[in-house]
Order: structure tokens, then sequence, then C-alpha cells
């Protein structure tokens, strides 16, 4: 799949069509889960810290959109520019260029270059695919899901059990991408 | 830098062409790859190329000069030891094998070779062993030791410049077939398999990394990052650590089976150690 060479910015669009039937099965794949979360969180006091946060099985994701934030709140841009530079959490830059990061050495060549982004997607679209690459470019691409657990994969014991990102830092990495518009 | 890579992989396309269907590459002193070589047909990849096509410069030129290349510190320690008497035998392993430049010649292109006694592929390093605890009576090196990597750099030195050929028919094929599986399998938190940066993105940069098609023909190789000559199964330990999966263990069946499949990946390729890789 090496897209690159057939021009930066034609292929997403593609493959959110195609990807789409695969939303509707994850719909109908995370909605038993959601509904039970639904029942917690209506159990747990208004206010309560974390009950806002959405699980990682229990995103809504449909038609390549995930609508609500993940953390209950918007994300810090500061911050998200801190996890998409840096090297232990996002790492973002290690694939995709971006001229806003350009104080930053060593951009990767693996992706699009991520610069006026926020022109191309809309929130929602971009959260589809922090949270799960898989469902917006199909099943054979690079790029992490960045809020998604993997099982029977040998993840190595530090990361067992947790995503790449948490749900706040997710959101901080979108209010960043937000900020990318040329 | 466009037009030198240009220039490279055009002269690489001259030499590839010329050289196909030749067995072993004599090389020129001092150089120690051929750039392309034509993949077969069966290959999933239309061209192969050593990792030393996508190394800087300086890092090809530490490797292209003997006396420079500080891989060579190890063939030294190997050449010794290949001389040295240990075990209850009273045995070197110049004894049985005589002189390496001949008797060795080969022997470490063709390797994981299929072991009739085991009833397994077995590597060089593992090949190494079992003479040493079976002919020598002398004690198995652990892997990774200095005594082990120097023998496998020594030993593999012998084939420098002769065809990477392994065998993957007959007993060989169950473990070929493992190999190609965890070459596509996704592991770790970053759900990645090697094929999705060896084969989909090879030439293009990972962060600072440019990536290769992760061939095995410069193995053991000298890394300027560990200050060392490594192992193969270092190097795929390596690589699983970095998308965050638990590597399988060093001389495993695991990366006994894809050492076997990723040298068919590269078979063709001239044999490079000890090459040098940043
Ligand atoms: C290992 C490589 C890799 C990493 C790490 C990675 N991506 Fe990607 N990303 C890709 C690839 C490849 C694509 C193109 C989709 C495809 O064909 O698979 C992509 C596509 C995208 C797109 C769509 C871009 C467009 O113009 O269509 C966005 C947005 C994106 N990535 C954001 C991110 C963010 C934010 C991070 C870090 C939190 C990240 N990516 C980490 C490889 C990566
Ligand atoms: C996240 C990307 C990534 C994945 C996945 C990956 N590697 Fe690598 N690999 C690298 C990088 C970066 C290097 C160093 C630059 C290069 O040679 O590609 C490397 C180097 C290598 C080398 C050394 C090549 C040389 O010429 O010295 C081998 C062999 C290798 N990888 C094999 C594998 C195998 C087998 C797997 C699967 C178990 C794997 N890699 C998975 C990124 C990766």
């Amino acid at each position: 799949m090496r897209w690159l060479e057939t021009g930066r910015h034609e292929k997403p669009e593609r493959l959110v069509a195609i990807s789409s039937n695969r939303m509707r099965e994850g719909i109908l794949h995370f909605g038993y889960k959601a509904g039970i979360c639904l029942v917690f969180a209506a159990l747990l006091p208004l206010g309560a810290a974390g009950a806002a946060t959405v699980a990682p099985d229990s995103v809504r994701m449909s038609d390549g959109m995930v609508e609500a934030s993940l953390s209950g709140a918007p994300g810090d841009p500061a911050a998200g520019k801190k996890w998409f530079t840096g090297r232990k959490l996002g790492n973002c830059l290690a694939c995709h260029a971006n001229q806003d990061a350009a104080s930053q050495p060593f951009h990767g060549e693996i992706g699009p270059a991520l610069d006026g982004v926020a022109d191309r997607y809309s929130e929602a679209q971009l959260r589809a695919i922090l949270v799960n690459s898989k469902a917006v470019f199909g099943d054979a691409t690079i790029m992490p899901a960045f809020y998604r657990l993997l099982k029977d994969q040998r993840v190595r014991k530090e990361f067992d059990g947790k995503t790449i990102l948490s749900a706040e830092q997710v959101e901080d990495v979108i209010a960043y991408l937000m900020t990318l518009k040329e | 830098m466009k037009t030198s890579r240009w220039k490279m992989s055009l002269v690489g396309a001259l030499a590839g062409g010329l050289l196909l269907g030749s067995q072993a590459l004599a090389l020129p002193e001092g150089v120690d790859t051929v750039e392309v070589m034509a993949a077969s047909k069966d290959h999933p990849l239309q061209e192969i190329r050593s990792g030393w096509n996508y190394r800087s410069p300086e890092t090809q030129s530490l490797q292209s000069d003997d006396f420079e290349n500080p891989g060579f510190i190890w063939v030294e320690q190997g050449a010794e030891l290949w001389e040295t008497v240990e075990g209850t035998e009273g045995k070197a392993c110049a004894t049985c094998h005589g002189d390496a430049a001949e008797s060795m010649a080969g022997v470490g292109a063709a390797m994981p070779k299929w072991n009739e006694k085991l009833g397994k592929p077995i590597n060089l390093e593992q090949q190494i062993n079992a003479c040493r605890t079976e002919r020598m009576g002398a004690e198995a090196w652990k892997w990774e030791s200095n005594e082990s990597l120097s023998m496998t750099t020594f030993v593999r030195n012998q084939s420098r410049g002769m065809a990477v050929e392994v065998q993957t028919d007959g007993p060989m094929a169950p473990w070929f077939e493992k190999g190609k599986e965890l070459y596509y399998t996704r592991v770790g938190q970053l759900d990645m398999a090697c094929a999705n940066c060896h084969q989909d993105f090879y030439g293009q940069r990972i962060r600072a990394d440019m990536l290769s098609q992760g061939q095995s023909n410069g193995f053991p190789t000298y890394r300027l990052k560990w200050q060392k000559i490594g192992s193969l199964h270092r190097r795929f330990k390596g690589c699983m650590k970095q998308v965050r999966a638990t590597p399988y263990k060093v001389g495993s069946d695991e990366f006994l089976a894809l050492e076997l499949y990723v040298n068919w990946r590269g078979q063709g390729l001239p044999v490079e150690t000890p090459a040098v890789r940043n």
C-alpha cells in the first residue's frame, strides 16, 4: 500500500467512503456496551470525576465520525502539540510532517503532511481517525489506533490494557489539529 | 540528495541487470554490496535491496573500508577463537575445519539449514554451539556474548560477497510458512507487522530513520547506536519492542522461522558481514 506515490490528498476521501460500512458494523458492535455504560453513568452522582469519560470500547462511531468528546470536555491545543511531537506519547511526527512543528527536527514521511488538516476534516472525523484509524482508513493502514484496546497481540506488560493516548490526550491532540488551517 | 539517489538507483538497475542469474558475486575490493537485485517471481517485492542503500554516505563509507569498519574487530577476535583449543576433547574449530577461508566459504550464506538430528532448522549461532558441545566438549556460548558474536561474524565473513540462498522446501516448508505468518502478524500496542514498515514503506523516513527492507544479509551487523556488533535476533527483538510488543526470545523457534523467511526475502543479495548500520 504505497499510496504516497499517487498523491497525498486523494486517498483519505476515498477511504472514508469505503469505510462507512465498517463504521455501521462498528455501531452494532459498540452499541451493547455503550448501553451498559449509559446505565452506569446514570447511577453515578452528577459531576463525579471520570463519569464523562467514554471507555475505549464504548466509543460511538458512525459514518466516519465520533461526535462526542471522549473526556466530556474540550481539549487543550498547547498540550496537544506536546503529545503530537513527543516521542513517548502520540509521536505523530514520526510519520507525519507538519510545518507548525518546524522547530522539531526529523518529520516522518509515512503519512500525509498534516498542514491544513482542519480544512479537510471536521473535528468529529479527526476524532474517529485518532480513536481507530483502522475503522476509517481500512485494516491495512500502518497508522496505530490511539484509543482502542488490543487483545492477544503480545502487548508489552507496561502497556497492556492501556490505550496509546488517554481520552484527555486524544482531545488535546484534536484541539491542536483543529488549529492547523491553511 | 534527490539526484544522487536517482543516480544510485540507475547504477543499481544496471548492476541488477548484469547480475541477474549469477550465483556467487565477486565484488571489487572495498565494495560490499550491489544495489539492486531482481526478485524472484513469487516474491512480494519487485526489487530487493540491501539495507546499505538506505544508510547515509558516512555510514556506507565506514562499511566499505575494511580498516575503518568497526565490525572487523569481531572478525579478528573470531579468527583467534577459531584456532583456540577449548573443552574436554582438546580441539579447536580449526582442528576439524582447517582453513576457514576454504571450509566456511558459503556456509554462512545458506543458514538456517535443516538439521536431521534435531528435526528442525539450525542457524549459525546454534551450529557453532552444537560443534562446541558435541565435538569439542566445551560449553555453549551465550547468545549475544562476545564469543558468540565474534565467531558468528568471523564465519559469516567467509561468505562475504556470496549470494544468500536458503532452502525453503521439504522439511523447511512449515518453518518458512511460520516465518511468513510472523512477518505479516501485527503485534504490540502500536499494532504493526514487519511488513507494515519494511514492505509498505521502505525508502521513507519514520522520524529520523530511513526505513529499509529489513534485509538480513549484513548480519551480524555493527550498529553505531549499539556501539557494538549485534545478532539478527537482537535486531528482531528491537523492532518488536519498538512497536511495544513482548519480543520472542533470541534463539527461539519463532525467531528461527522468521530468520529463515527474512533470509529468503533477501535471497540473492550478497552477504555483507560485518555490515555497518546506524
Ligand atoms: C506509523 C505511522 C503513523 C503514525 C504514528 C500516525 N499516523 Fe496518521 N496516518 C498515517 C498514514 C499512513 C495515513 C494515511 C492513511 C492510510 O493510507 O493509511 C495517516 C492519516 C492521518 C490523517 C488523515 C490525513 C489526511 O490528510 O488525510 C490524520 C488526521 C492523521 N493521520 C493524524 C495522526 C495523528 C494526530 C497521529 C498521532 C496521534 C498520527 N496520525 C500518527 C500514519 C501514521
Ligand atoms: C515501526 C516500524 C518497524 C517495524 C514494525 C519493524 N521494523 Fe525492522 N526496522 C525498523 C527501523 C526504523 C530499522 C532501522 C532502519 C532500517 O534498516 O530499516 C529497522 C531495521 C531492521 C533490520 C536491519 C536491516 C539492516 O539492513 O541492517 C531488520 C533485519 C529488521 N528491521 C527486521 C524486522 C522484522 C523481522 C520485523 C518484524 C518482527 C520488523 N523489522 C519490524 C522499523 C521497523
